[in-house]
């Protein structure tokens, strides 16, 4: 089963966000990254694939199967999109939270199963001492933790995640695309992350995407994108790669003054 | 490694522990409300000029046939429905008042904040000075007919704006807003007009007041909440994920703009019946919830019901205190909820852990 989207046109009235574009098949088990400046149409394309925005034209195709076929319902349950930011002042627990995940907002009874599931996952994601806290008295950082653990706690065919480390610190950020990685190949889901952190990108993405005003500019292997002239003009800045100490794949971006 | 696995076994085991000492705790606590609730009402049947012991009530109570005709006629014919109308009343503001300030997303919603309860008292007022009907044949009970009515017009023509400007709850507050603007403004024009008798009645119908019940308005009561609650329940989940954000509750599956719309008819017509039978109490919508949250928190399988609850205890309180104060007079309830309330909220609010709107 593969992931694809085809002349995909966006409008927000008047005003067009996206252009007649697309992406080629992302294969299961793999982690895709999408990168772009700010304002590049990462949250839109990642809303119109999850179904919350309507497309002008185009369409999304997962498996053969065309996404605009399914009930908005179906279709969430297929994909599943973890959105930027969530408003944490809610007297929620993290435990009820994730629990809202697993049930998928249905039914009252839960089950032994289903406390246990919530509890082995936020056990494996080292968030198990914040299981009675209150998300309203979490950090960004650990905010975003449940977020992710929350969207990792559904099985789908296709994760979305926006900015998933925008508020973690280093060591944070490695466990997390870590474990996104991880369950990828496990799930042999198809996963996209919103980064901008490049190295990042370059170190956990199977595939680049890079997109800008709307369009997808490239898409490959990271060495690939990376090192696409492509790249330094979207950015806007001077990219050069070269091999970490233990054979990563390191971006240097530089502002270029004579450009300027 | 044997080490490693068996700690993570024993913390996941003690996860699951915690959260079901929680939910007993819960359940423990609703339960206790209910408890609280009967005694109370109990108390109300007690209170009141010919005072009863607490034997003559449950025994009247519970064999109607062994009272003497006196004691049958103060307890089931005007204590008991009184007393009743007091928790279905309290119960429909706290549901009402908990799920208008998750759909608007808002601290400050109450079940009257979209212009309701200005409206209801503008058809009050309505019926009062002008005689007339927007309800015809409503007969003795035109007054509140009016009221009814135009609660539900109001919400309608809401209904209206949020199909030409989208759902969302800044739309929604401030179009309500702008009707409770206009139907003050018309209900001043209405009382500038009106002789003094129909000042008085329109001034006493706002104050509030539970003498005002019969069986028949209690039945009501109760026929609506049997059919409005049970569907705010269904949509517990989706209703907690609202207040998480609407993109996030929308990317759970969630169909924000229908949940919205329909929660909104439930709490109109909860509203709408509450103020139209008992006049405009305000507080208990808004405080129930709050009391609801400090202390279950927002997952809405405890907060709805405790929320219920809670406006049922606080009316069941107003009450008893409305005729216990001054023997021999009945206060109306709309000053009492907000006297005797807010010190208990106050200090609610001095002792919860943290804030959970910012």
């Amino acid at each position: 089963m593969t992931l694809s989207a085809h002349d995909l046109s966006v409008q927000f009235g008047n005003h067009t966000v996206m252009h007649d574009t697309g992406f080629a098949d992302l294969q299961p088990g793999q982690l895709t990254g999408l990168i772009g400046p700010n304002a590049a149409g990462k949250s839109t394309l990642f809303r119109t694939i999850a179904g919350l925005i309507k497309p002008k034209r185009g369409t999304v195709m997962l498996g053969g199967c065309d996404l605009s076929m399914l009930s908005a319902k179906a279709r969430l349950e297929r994909i599943c999109f973890m959105p930027q930011f969530f408003s944490a002042n809610a007297a929620l627990s993290v435990f009820d939270v994730m629990l809202m995940a697993q049930k998928q907002l249905s039914g009252w009874r839960v089950s032994e199963e289903d406390m246990a599931a919530v509890a082995e996952h936020l056990q494996a994601a080292g968030i198990g001492h914040l299981a009675d806290a209150h998300i309203g008295e979490l950090s960004g950082g650990q905010a975003q933790m449940v977020s992710i653990c929350q969207a990792l706690m559904r099985s789908s065919d296709v994760y979305l995640f926006d900015e998933p480390t925008s508020a973690l610190d280093l060591r944070h950020q490695l466990d997390v695309l870590g474990r996104i990685r991880t369950a990828m190949r496990d799930r042999q889901s198809i996963g996209v992350v919103a980064l901008h952190d490049l190295n990042l990108a370059a170190r956990y993405a199977d595939h680049l995407i890079l997109i800008s005003g709307g369009k997808i500019l490239a898409e490959g292997t990271p060495s690939d994108v990376l090192s696409d002239p492509l790249i330094a003009q979207t950015y806007g800045v001077g990219i050069e790669t070269a091999k970490g100490p233990r054979k990563e794949l390191n971006v240097h971006a530089y502002v270029d003054e004579t450009a300027a | 490694m044997t080490d490693i696995s068996s700690d993570h076994a024993t913390a996941v085991a003690l996860l699951v522990t915690n959260y079901k000492q929680r939910t007993a705790k819960r359940f423990l606590l609703l339960l206790t409300a209910i408890g609280a609730l009967c005694l109370m009402v109990i108390v109300d049947v007690m209170t009141g000029p010919a005072s009863l012991s607490i034997s003559e009530v449950l025994s009247v109570i519970l064999n109607p046939s062994d009272a003497t005709p006196q004691q049958k006629v103060i307890i089931w014919d005007l204590r008991l429905p009184v007393a009743l109308m007091a928790i279905c009343i309290g119960a429909m503001l706290g549901v009402a008042g908990a799920e208008m300030q998750t759909i608007l997303n808002n601290p400050l919603a109450d079940p009257f904040t979209l212009g309701l309860s200005s409206a209801a008292g503008f058809g009050a007022a309505m019926a009062i000075t002008l005689q007339w009907s927007l309800i015809p044949g409503a007969g003795v009970f035109f007054v509140t007919g009016n009221a009814f009515a135009m609660a539900m017009l109001t919400s309608l023509a809401l209904y209206g704006f949020t199909r030409l400007r989208g759902v969302t709850p800044e739309a929604m507050i401030l179009v309500g807003i702008a009707m409770l603007f206009t139907f003050n403004a018309l209900l001043a024009l209405l009382q500038y007009g009106a002789s003094e008798l129909e000042l008085a009645q329109i001034i006493f119908w706002q104050l509030g007041s539970l003498a005002r019940a019969s069986w028949g308005k209690v039945l009501t009561c109760g026929i609506i909440l049997v059919v409005v609650v049970p569907y705010f329940m269904s949509q517990s989940w989706s209703l907690t994920a609202l207040r998480m954000g609407e993109e996030k509750a929308a990317s759970l599956g969630v169909n924000v703009s229908f949940l919205r719309l329909s929660v909104l008819a439930g709490v109109s017509l909860l509203a709408a019946v509450a103020v139209s039978f008992v006049g405009a109490v305000a507080f208990v919508g808004l405080v129930g919830p709050h009391i609801a949250r400090i202390i279950v928190g927002e997952d809405q399988r405890g907060f709805l019901p405790l929320s219920a609850l809670a406006g049922a205890l606080i009316m069941s309180g107003t009450s008893i205190a409305s005729k216990a104060i001054t023997p021999g007079v009945i206060y109306p309830i709309g000053m009492i909820t907000s006297l005797i309330g807010i010190p208990f909220f106050i200090s609610l609010i001095l002792s919860q852990r943290q804030r959970h709107w910012q």
